[in-house]
C-alpha cells in the first residue's frame, strides 16, 4: 500500500513540475530561449505570494489573484528591456544573461528573506483529504494537479485557437515574415515571457504552499522543469505532464526506497530516458 | 514629389561591408503597376526590403504617400499600408491555410479584401483552409501568399519573384488574377525575372543591374536590345 | 606578384612579444614569492591562480568549443573527493592523487559527454547542471567519505606534502601556480594547433565549419574531455588546499561555475587573455565588497549582464578594440612592411 501511495503522490507532485515545464517549454518554442532564472523566478513568486498572503491577510490562492499580474507584468518588462537585447543567433548571451538573472534574484531574496526556510499556511485544505479506492488522497495535491491539466489545457488553447497563439508560432516560424504581417516581435516575446510568468506565479504559489522553500532552491526547479520537457518531448505540452508524473513518480519511488535517493532517483531516469529516446518520449519538435 | 505614392530616393544598402544598392531612384504613382527586373542580384530583392521596412534606411530614403518611412520596424511600415509577397513564399508552416490568411489582417485594415473576398478569388484556398500550409503545391501556396498579403488591404503591394519555381500554367493563372487584385486603386510592384510577363502586365519598368538603375520607362517603349544592354550589361 | 616583398603574415606582434618576455619575468617572480609574499598573500595568489585555471578551462570550453556548461562543478567536486578518496583508502601521496585523479575525471566525463552532448545549446547546458546534481548526491550517498556532512583529510596524509607548515604551504602554492601554467599552456597550444583553428571555425560559424569538413563533434568532445580532466585536477588542489570537504562545498554551482562565468564574461569570453583580466577584476572587486556578502554576487550578477549586452567582448574586447593589442597572438594578419600604420589593422 506505501508503494501505490507513494506512486500517486508521485503523480500528483508532476503536477507541480508539469507547470513549471509549460512555462519553460512555452518561451523556448516561441523564441528558443531557455530561461536559466526560470526555477529562481518561481521561488520569486513564492515570496511574493508569501508577502501578500501576511501583508493583506488572504489566503495563498486568493493572493494569485494579485500575484500573477504582477509576474506577468515582470516578465513582460524583463523581455523587453532586457531578454529581447539578448535573442540572435548566438546562444551565449541569453544563457549567460539568464544566468546572471538567476544569481540576482536568488541573492536579493537571500538578502530581503534571508535563507530561513518559509511557507505558506494552506489552512484545512493541507490537511483535508479523499479517500479514492483506499488511498487516501491530500486535496492540495489534487487541486494542484487539476490546476496543472487546467494550465496546459489553457496554454494549448491559447497556442492553437487564439490570435496571440497564431502570432506566437508565427514569430516562432519566420520572424521576418511575421514583422511583415504587422507584428511586432519584441511585443509578442514580451506577451510570451508574460504568460510564461504568469504559469511560473501559479506553479510557485502551489509550491509555497505544500512544502518549504528557502532562497536556494531555485536551480533545483528548473531542472526538474527541464527534465520533465525532455521526457516529455520537447513542444509538446501535453507530453511535460506527463514528463512530469513520470519524473514525480520515480521521485517518491526512490524516496520509498532510500530517503536520500528521492532526487536522485528522478535525475537517473531523465539520464536513461535521455540514453535511449533522446528526443523524449512524445517530441515533436527538433531542438 | 506629392504626386507619388511611394517616392524612393537616393537609396543606399548594404549587407556588412558589401553594398547591394548605389543611390536609387525610384517612384511609384497611386494606382501604377511597376515592374522591376533585373538579372540575380541586380537588387531587386533588397530594394523590396528596404521599403518593406526589412532593411532600415534613412528615414527619407523612403517616402510613402508623403511621409518618410525608411527608418520605422517592418511591422511599423505594414501598418501603414505596404504589404510584401516575399520571394519564395515564406507561408507559416504552423499555421493552417485558413490561418495565414488571417494573420494576414493582424494589422487591422480594413478594405476591400476579406477572407470572403480572397476565397472567391482562389476558391482552391476555400477548398483547403483547415490544412496545414506545408500541404499545398507551389502554385497553392503562392496564392496563399498572395492572399496572405491582400488580407492587409494595402495601398501598396510587392511581388517579390511571385513565378519563381512554379509551372507555366500555373504563372499564367496568378498573372490572370492580377488585374482583379489591383483594380481596387492599389499600385503593384512586380519583381520579375521573366522580362516579357513583367512588362505585359505593368505600366512602367525599372531595370536594376548591379545595384544601379540602368534603364527606366513606359512598358513597351524600349526596344529588346536595349533591355538586354540593361539587363545584362552588354 | 611583389606584394610577398611588402606584405607578410605574421602571428605575432611587437606586443606579444613584449607580453611573452614580460610574463616569463613575471613567472620567475611569482615563482620566487616566498621570497617576497607573505603567508597571507601567498595564500590570496594560489587562490587566484586557481580561479583563473578555471576560468581559462571555461571559457576554452564555452568560448570556443561552444559548449556552454553550468555543470563544470561536477569535476572540480569528482577532483577533491577522488583527492581524499585515493588518498585515505587509496594509500597514494596526495600529489600522485591529484595526477590520477585528473586521468579518473577525463574518463569520467567520457560516458557523460555521451549522453549530455544529445541536448543542444542551452539545453545542454542544464544537462551538465544535471549531471553535476548527480554527482552531488551520489557522494552525499557514500557514508565513508562522510555523506552528506562531508570529512577532513587526516593529518597524516597533510603531513605526507611536506613535514613543515611552512613548505607545505609553499609546495601548495608552487602547485596552484604549476597548475596555471600548465592550463594557460595547454589552451594556448590547444588554439594554436588545427584542431584550434578549427574549433574557432566551429564558433565563428557552425555551418561552415561544417562544409570544411571538420568533424564538430569529435573536436567537441576531446575539448570536453581535456577541460574535465584539468578541471578535476584543479578540484584536487583546490580541496588539497582546503583540507575539508563536503557535497555542498565541493559542488556548489555558485563557488565554481557562477563566479568562473561572471569572471570570463566581464573579462572576454572567447579570448585567451579575458579571463586574466577578469580573474584579477574579480579579486580586486572582492577585495572591496568582501563585506557586503550577498550584495556582491548580487553586485557582480548585474555587472556580467551589462557586460554582456553592452560590451560582449567583455573588458579585453573593449582593450583591443582601443590599441590592436593582443598578447597570446593566435590571429594571423598581414602587416605592410612599408607603413607602420596598418601594423594593427
Amino acid at each position: 500500500m506505501d508503494w501505490i501511495n507513494s506512486i500517486v503522490q508521485g503523480v500528483l507532485l508532476g503536477g507541480l513540475y508539469a507547470m513549471i515545464a509549460a512555462g519553460l517549454s512555452l518561451i523556448f518554442g516561441v523564441m528558443r530561449l531557455v530561461n536559466i532564472a526560470h526555477g529562481d523566478l518561481i521561488i520569486l513568486a513564492a515570496y511574493l505570494g508569501l508577502t501578500v498572503a501576511t501583508a493583506l491577510g488572504l489566503y495563498p490562492l486568493i493572493a494569485l489573484l494579485i500575484i500573477v499580474p504582477v509576474m506577468a507584468i515582470i516578465g513582460y518588462i524583463l523581455q523587453r528591456v532586457i531578454l529581447n537585447n539578448t535573442l540572435s543567433d548566438d546562444i551565449l548571451p541569453p544563457l549567460l544573461v539568464t544566468f546572471g538573472l538567476s544569481v540576482i534574484i536568488q541573492n536579493a531574496l537571500l538578502e530581503i528573506y534571508s535563507a530561513d526556510p518559509q511557507k505558506m499556511d494552506p489552512g484545512a485544505l493541507g490537511t483535508a483529504s479523499a479517500n479514492i479506492g483506499g488511498i487516501s488522497v491530500g486535496l492540495l495535491p489534487l487541486l494542484m494537479f487539476a490546476t496543472a491539466i487546467v494550465v496546459i489545457a489553457g496554454l494549448q488553447f491559447i497556442f492553437y485557437r487564439t490570435a496571440l497563439g497564431r502570432a506566437f508560432r508565427a514569430v516562432s516560424d519566420n520572424q521576418e515574415v511575421a514583422q511583415l504581417m504587422g507584428l511586432n516581435k519584441r511585443h509578442v516575446y514580451g506577451l510570451a515571457m508574460a504568460l510564461s510568468l504568469a504559469v511560473v506565479a501559479i506553479a510557485g504559489i502551489f509550491l509555497g504552499m505544500r512544502t518549504s522553500f528557502d532562497p536556494s532552491i531555485g536551480g533545483g526547479r528548473l531542472i526538474f522543469g527541464f527534465e520533465a520537457v525532455i521526457i516529455g518531448g520537447l513542444g509538446n505540452l501535453w507530453g511535460t505532464l506527463i514528463g512530469g508524473v513520470i519524473l514525480g513518480v520515480a521521485q517518491n519511488i526512490g524516496a520509498q526506497i532510500n530517503p536520500g535517493w528521492q532526487v536522485l532517483a528522478g535525475h537517473v531516469v531523465f539520464l536513461v530516458i535521455l540514453a535511449f529516446r533522446p528526443r523524449g518520449l512524445f517530441p515533436r519538435m527538433t531542438g | 514629389m506629392s504626386d507619388f505614392e511611394l517616392c524612393v530616393a537616393q537609396l543606399e544598402a548594404h549587407y556588412g561591408d558589401f553594398q547591394a544598392l548605389f543611390g536609387i531612384d525610384f517612384n511609384v504613382s497611386k494606382g501604377e503597376v511597376i515592374a522591376v527586373i533585373g538579372s540575380n542580384g541586380a537588387g531587386k530583392s533588397t530594394l523590396m526590403r528596404s521599403i518593406s521596412g526589412l532593411m532600415t534606411n534613412g528615414a527619407s530614403q523612403v517616402i510613402f504617400q508623403g511621409e518618410p518611412i525608411g527608418a520605422l520596424r517592418a511591422d511599423e511600415v505594414a501598418a501603414r499600408g505596404i504589404a510584401l509577397v516575399p520571394e519564395g513564399r515564406q507561408l507559416f508552416p504552423s499555421l493552417s491555410v485558413e490561418e495565414n490568411l488571417i494573420i494576414g489582417s493582424q494589422i487591422g485594415r480594413t478594405g476591400f479584401w476579406s477572407l470572403q473576398r480572397v476565397h472567391e478569388l482562389f476558391p482552391i484556398l476555400q477548398e483547403r483552409r483547415h490544412q496545414p500550409s506545408t500541404s499545398l503545391s507551389g502554385g497553392q501556396q503562392q496564392m496563399v501568399a498572395i492572399g496572405r498579403a491582400l488580407m492587409a488591404n494595402p495601398d501598396l503591394l510587392l511581388l517579390d519573384e511571385v513565378s519563381l519555381g512554379l509551372a507555366p500554367v500555373v504563372i499564367k493563372s496568378i498573372y490572370e488574377a492580377l488585374p482583379r487584385i489591383i483594380e481596387g486603386g492599389m499600385s503593384a510592384v512586380i519583381v520579375e525575372q521573366d522580362i516579357s510577363k513583367a512588362l505585359s502586365v505593368s505600366t512602367r519598368f525599372y531595370c536594376l543591374q548591379e545595384g544601379r538603375v540602368s534603364l527606366e520607362g513606359k512598358s513597351g517603349s524600349q526596344t529588346r536590345e536595349e533591355i538586354s544592354r540593361a539587363y545584362f550589361g552588354v | 606578384m611583389n606584394s610577398s616583398e611588402t606584405h607578410t603574415v605574421v602571428r605575432s606582434s611587437r606586443a606579444s612579444y613584449m607580453a611573452g618576455i614580460a610574463g616569463i619575468v613575471v613567472l620567475i617572480v611569482l615563482v620566487a614569492a616566498p621570497l617576497w609574499a607573505g603567508r597571507a598573500d601567498m595564500r590570496l595568489m594560489s587562490e587566484i591562480f586557481l580561479y583563473l585555471a578555471l576560468a581559462s578551462l571555461w571559457n576554452l570550453l564555452a568560448g570556443y568549443a561552444g559548449l556552454v556548461s553550468v555543470g563544470q562543478q561536477a569535476f572540480v567536486g569528482f577532483g577533491g573527493y577522488l583527492l581524499f578518496a585515493l588518498t585515505i583508502f587509496g594509500g597514494l601521496h596526495p600529489l600522485l592523487a591529484i595526477g590520477v585523479a585528473s586521468l579518473f575525471g577525463a574518463a569520467m566525463s567520457v560516458p557523460v559527454a555521451a549522453l549530455i552532448f544529445r541536448l543542444r545549446g542551452a539545453y545542454f547546458a542544464i544537462g551538465t547542471w544535471v549531471v553535476a546534481e548527480v554527482f552531488r548526491l551520489t557522494f552525499a550517498q557514500i557514508s565513508a567519505l562522510g555523506g552528506g556532512s562531508g570529512s577532513s583529510l587526516p593529518v597524516k596524509i597533510v603531513k605526507s606534502v611536506a613535514s613543515g607548515r611552512t613548505m607545505r604551504e609553499w609546495t601548495s602554492y608552487w602547485l596552484a601556480l604549476g597548475l596555471v601554467v600548465l592550463v594557460l599552456v595547454v589552451v594556448y597550444l590547444f588554439l594554436r594547433s588545427r584542431k584550434g583553428l578549427a574549433l574557432t571555425a566551429i564558433r565563428d560559424n557552425e555551418l561552415a565549419a561544417g562544409s570544411l569538413g571538420i568533424d564538430i563533434w569529435r573536436t567537441q568532445f576531446l575539448v570536453y574531455v581535456v577541460t574535465a580532466g584539468l578541471t578535476t585536477m584543479t578540484g584536487g588542489l583546490i580541496f588539497l588546499q582546503k583540507l575539508r570537504i563536503s557535497p555542498d562545498a565541493a559542488f556548489s554551482v555558485n563557488d565554481w561555475t557562477a563566479f568562473v562565468i561572471f569572471i570570463v564574461v566581464i573579462g572576454g569570453i572567447g579570448t585567451i587573455e579575458g579571463p586574466i583580466i577578469g580573474t584579477l577584476v574579480y579579486f580586486a572587486l572582492r577585495e572591496f565588497l568582501a563585506d557586503l556578502g550577498t550584495i556582491y554576487l548580487i553586485v557582480l550578477g548585474i555587472v556580467a549582464i551589462l557586460i554582456m549586452l553592452k560590451a560582449p567582448k567583455g573588458l579585453w574586447g573593449l582593450i583591443r578594440a582601443h590599441w590592436g593589442l593582443e598578447l597570446f597572438p593566435l590571429t594571423h594578419r598581414v602587416e605592410t612592411k612599408t607603413s607602420k600604420e596598418d601594423q594593427h589593422g
